[in-house]
């Protein structure tokens, strides 16, 4: 059993200490919008936030996160509100859809550490987070347009 | 889902969509307003109607969509055409899966109808039936105000989701005539002229914003991997590294003493391990020791032995089995009286989908054990029915099959081995079952774009034009082999013998986005860009002066060629390279321009321009992106991707050997244009794909002078390519 926060609210997961946080969301607490894309950590699309920092769950463990803070896509937002959430939206970034709650929480961590991002410092960031549908310009343009707008 | 209560009145007509020979629909009105419902359907039962279109008396239209959506866009572009007739206001516009029944639902292919999303064709193949169904509902709601009003139906006219009579200033809403409105004694036939002009159309070749998209952004988009059951377990699937193989034996009592282990299922080319955590089912899975039948087909197979010893023996061999793809005019006379002869030998290796979304099912059976549930994100809902039932016995009616979003198909998707499995694990444990493969069964497990090997020969006449051409692609999985493989949509050349030779491995191959057409325009393109450099011509007047190219080419290469201000001298290091794209009845042509890092080898390409035509594009905005992605898949296939075999089994596991593009190797730029047309709409999804190769490789040549003939262009065969 390990305790810790999840977008503001306080669990416990049932589940041994080396469980990945990546299936304690998803299957334990039903938050599914953290997407499974590779479990070793190469994909991104397992991206959360914990205190703050953005981490692949698949490669981190239970015993990692007790006591922490971790937000999720829920999270982040109440109502699609968040300044990549609208953006996203406004240039109709995601395709398949399946990786971008990872790309958008990687991107959440850059905007909370440098407000104007240039281009190279966003590829640079958002390098570990594969779209398979290749949405990257789109990714960037939103990044920029929500660092803009923020 | 509403459903018809009771007493609802049904009025059908067979074939009122004339030439067509569309949907067919009923009308019923019912405690939630008018359905317009397909017939088979509203004969079945009123308390199953699955409609097509249903208004709600609060103006609410609700629109079945047969898009199965796995990025492209679908999911809202095939309803945009039924709503654009409709003259429905799109705000009011909400969409539904439609059912996975072809009868109903299907477009029609032959004799049969089918809900196949493939090849870029669902909106092509909808777009016809979808237009007349939204214009047949339209005239039913203006017949219905006319009557209230005691007006002449002519003289009624509609603005988006109302109807309004001029002569009076008299208005309804679609809702409020779903609320009243008496059915009538029949549907009114509609035929192709009363339908839309192009220029009156509101919607159909305007942004409208993806149904899709917002729940996408916040987590709340439901994929199949996100389906919870109650008492639901979880299961996961090993296969034999040699793909087919069977399975003999296994440590069964070990696994099964595991934490959390509640089952152990034989499958036929696998084992399924199913317990009550995902996690606890992983590691029992990673304890899982299967000793496989020997002798499965693929056993031994090396398959890059294969492509440099037996394929490349084939392609040049004379004595070689070869099925002819295209035999026109005397190709051996050409060739006997060219002036020139051009020849050469391209390579591509095997291409994996590496959609994001493992692939994984969800089942459960209902007490009796008679009927099955499926949760699954699938190209083909309707076959996958009926695939499923024929795998447990069934009838198709005995499957109920609930669409979800696909994390990715690329080709993958239209056929559903695995959630077969998670219908047979799910029987055989008796409980709710979500099977889901780790990312490494999807590769080892995979099904491939095959590996090829060509040999392109062009014959040139005195006065430089190609007389000419000859083509042999050696390569697993026949047709899988040969799309794309005819250029007479945008070259014309008298003489053609196009053949291919196959072999075969007992590697699991499938389609793929574009399938062959990349590794064939690569050939193709190559060898057109070798005889303008050999001719000292600049690739675009080759094109136009020696190859006979229809209006339609044509227009595409001028296009493009000013996108990308082709004559323009790039910087130092930079390099531009051409290619035609041909895909589903779509013609384009594209540019890059790449740099090259020279020590390690890697390219990269800085800026794409691409000109496309399309016919009617239904949605710009989608298919803008739809072709971005489209030359981010391409590009990854021809940078970095290949799947080796070696002794019969899959040698890459993970993203860390099975290498995709990542956003800082994307290009800076991707431009895209379409060009203007009101033909009927072609398909958009792939076209941006097979462009790529030959068009980075000619760029390569420009900054080089040195050719790449296998793809993709790793960094070692860059550097190979450049000592030559």
């Amino acid at each position: 059993m390990v305790a810790f926060n999840v977008n503001g609210k306080r669990v416990s997961v049932n589940a041994e200490d080396d469980t990945p946080l990546l299936w304690a969301i998803r299957e334990h607490l039903q938050l599914t919008g953290t997407k499974f894309g590779c479990g070793a950590g190469l994909c991104g699309a397992c991206t959360v936030h914990v205190n703050g920092e953005a981490v692949k769950s698949c490669q981190t463990v239970l015993a990692d996160v007790a006591g922490a803070s971790i937000t999720t896509i829920e999270g982040l937002s109440p109502d699609s509100s968040h300044p990549l959430q609208k953006a996203w939206i406004a240039e109709q970034v995601p395709q398949c859809g399946y990786c971008q709650s990872g790309q958008i929480m990687k991107a959440a961590e850059l905007l909370a550490q440098n407000k104007t991002p240039s281009r190279a410092e966003i590829v640079s960031h958002m390098n570990g987070n594969i779209c398979r549908c290749g949405t990257y310009t789109r990714i960037v343009a939103a990044i920029q347009r929500a660092a803009k707008e923020a | 889902m509403t459903h018809i209560q009771r007493k609802a009145l049904h009025v059908s007509r067979r074939g009122f969509l004339g030439s067509a020979a569309g949907l067919t629909f009923a009308l019923a009105f019912g405690p939630s307003g008018i359905s317009i419902m397909p017939t088979a359907q509203a004969k079945a039962s009123a308390r199953e109607i699955g409609a097509w279109v249903r208004i709600t008396p609060d103006d609410r239209i609700v629109i079945l969509t047969p898009g199965a959506e796995m990025g492209q866009g679908s999911m809202t572009g095939v309803p945009v055409a039924l709503a654009e007739e409709l003259d429905a206001d799109w705000d009011k516009v909400s969409l539904e899966w439609a059912p996975a029944d072809a009868s109903v639902y299907g477009y029609k292919r032959g004799n049969s109808r089918s809900m196949l999303i493939a090849g870029s064709r669902a909106i092509m193949l909808y777009y016809d039936d979808m237009r007349l169904a939204g214009a047949q509902v339209r005239k039913v709601l203006l017949h219905a105000a006319a009557k209230k009003w005691g007006a002449d139906p002519a003289e009624l006219k509609t603005e988006p989701s109302v109807v309004v009579h001029p002569a009076t200033g008299r208005r309804l809403t679609y809702g409020a005539i779903a609320a009243f409105a008496d059915p009538p004694s029949a549907m009114p036939a509609v035929s192709k002229d009363e339908l839309k002009k192009p220029s009156e159309f509101r919607i159909i070749g305007k942004a409208v914003g993806r149904h899709d998209i917002p729940p996408k952004v916040n987590g709340t988009a439901q994929y199949s991997i996100d389906v919870h059951l109650p008492g639901m377990v979880y299961a996961s699937t090993v296969h034999a590294p040699v793909q087919l193989s069977k399975p003999e034996r296994w440590n069964d009592a070990e696994v099964r003493a595991m934490k959390g282990v509640s089952g152990v299922v034989k499958l036929d080319y696998g084992v399924a391990v199913v317990g009550d955590t995902y996690e606890h089912v992983i590691a029992a899975r990673n304890a899982l020791k299967v000793k496989w039948a020997e002798g499965a087909a693929a056993a031994g197979y090396n398959s890059e032995d294969a492509l440099y010893k037996t394929y490349a023996g084939l392609a040049h061999g004379k004595s070689a089995q070869s099925t002819s793809v295209k035999k026109s005019g005397d190709t051996d006379a050409a060739f006997a009286g060219a002036a020139k002869v051009f020849k050469a030998s391209f390579m591509s290796d095997y291409g994996y989908h590496a959609q994001m979304e493992p692939l994984n099912g969800v089942a459960r059976f209902n007490e009796a054990g008679d009927t099955v549930e499926i949760w699954e994100g699938t190209q083909a809902p309707d076959s996958s029915r009926a695939k499923i039932a024929q795998a447990l016995g069934f009838k198709p009616s005995q499957v109920i099959h609930h669409q979800q979003y696909m994390g990715g198909g690329f080709g993958r998707r239209s056929i559903t081995d695995y959630t077969i499995e998670a219908a047979l694990i799910a029987r055989d444990v008796k409980k709710p079952v979500k099977m889901i493969w780790t990312r490494e069964e999807d590769i080892a497990y995979g099904m491939f774009r095959p590996q090829t090997y060509q040999c392109v020969e062009a014959a040139m006449g005195a006065d430089g034009k190609v007389t000419g051409w000859r083509h042999c692609v050696v390569g697993d999985g026949g047709s899988l082999t040969t799309g794309g493989i005819k250029l007479d949509s945008y070259y014309g050349i008298p003489n053609q013998d196009i053949e291919q030779r196959g072999v075969s491995h007992g590697i699991r191959l499938k389609h793929w986005r574009a399938v062959a057409h990349p590794f064939n325009l690569f050939a193709i393109e190559g060898l057109v860009d070798e005889m303008a450099a050999a001719e000292g011509q600049d690739p675009f007047e080759f094109r136009r002066q020696r190859l006979a190219m229809p209006a339609k080419a044509q227009r595409v290469f001028e296009m493009v060629e000013k996108m990308s201000d082709w004559k323009t001298k790039r910087p130092e290091g930079r390099a531009l390279g051409l290619s035609v794209s041909e895909r589903s009845g779509s013609l384009g042509a594209g540019v890059v321009e790449i740099s090259l890092d020279r020590r390690s080898g890697k390219i990269h390409v800085h800026k794409v321009w691409a000109a496309i035509d399309g016919g009617t594009v239904v949605q710009p905005e989608m298919a803008r992106r739809n072709i971005e992605s489209g030359v981010i898949y391409g590009l990854s296939s021809v940078l970095k991707e290949r799947a080796t075999i070696k002794g019969g089994a899959v040698e890459q596991t993970n993203f860390h050997d099975y290498e995709v593009l990542r956003i800082a190797e994307a290009p800076e730029e991707i431009h895209v244009e379409f060009v203007e047309s009101d033909a009927k709409p072609t398909g958009l999804g792939e076209i941006g794909n097979p462009f790529i190769s030959a068009a980075v490789a000619n760029a390569f040549h420009a900054l080089t002078g040195k050719r790449l003939y296998h793809m993709p262009f790793t960094p070692d065969r860059v550097l190979e390519a450049l000592k030559a």
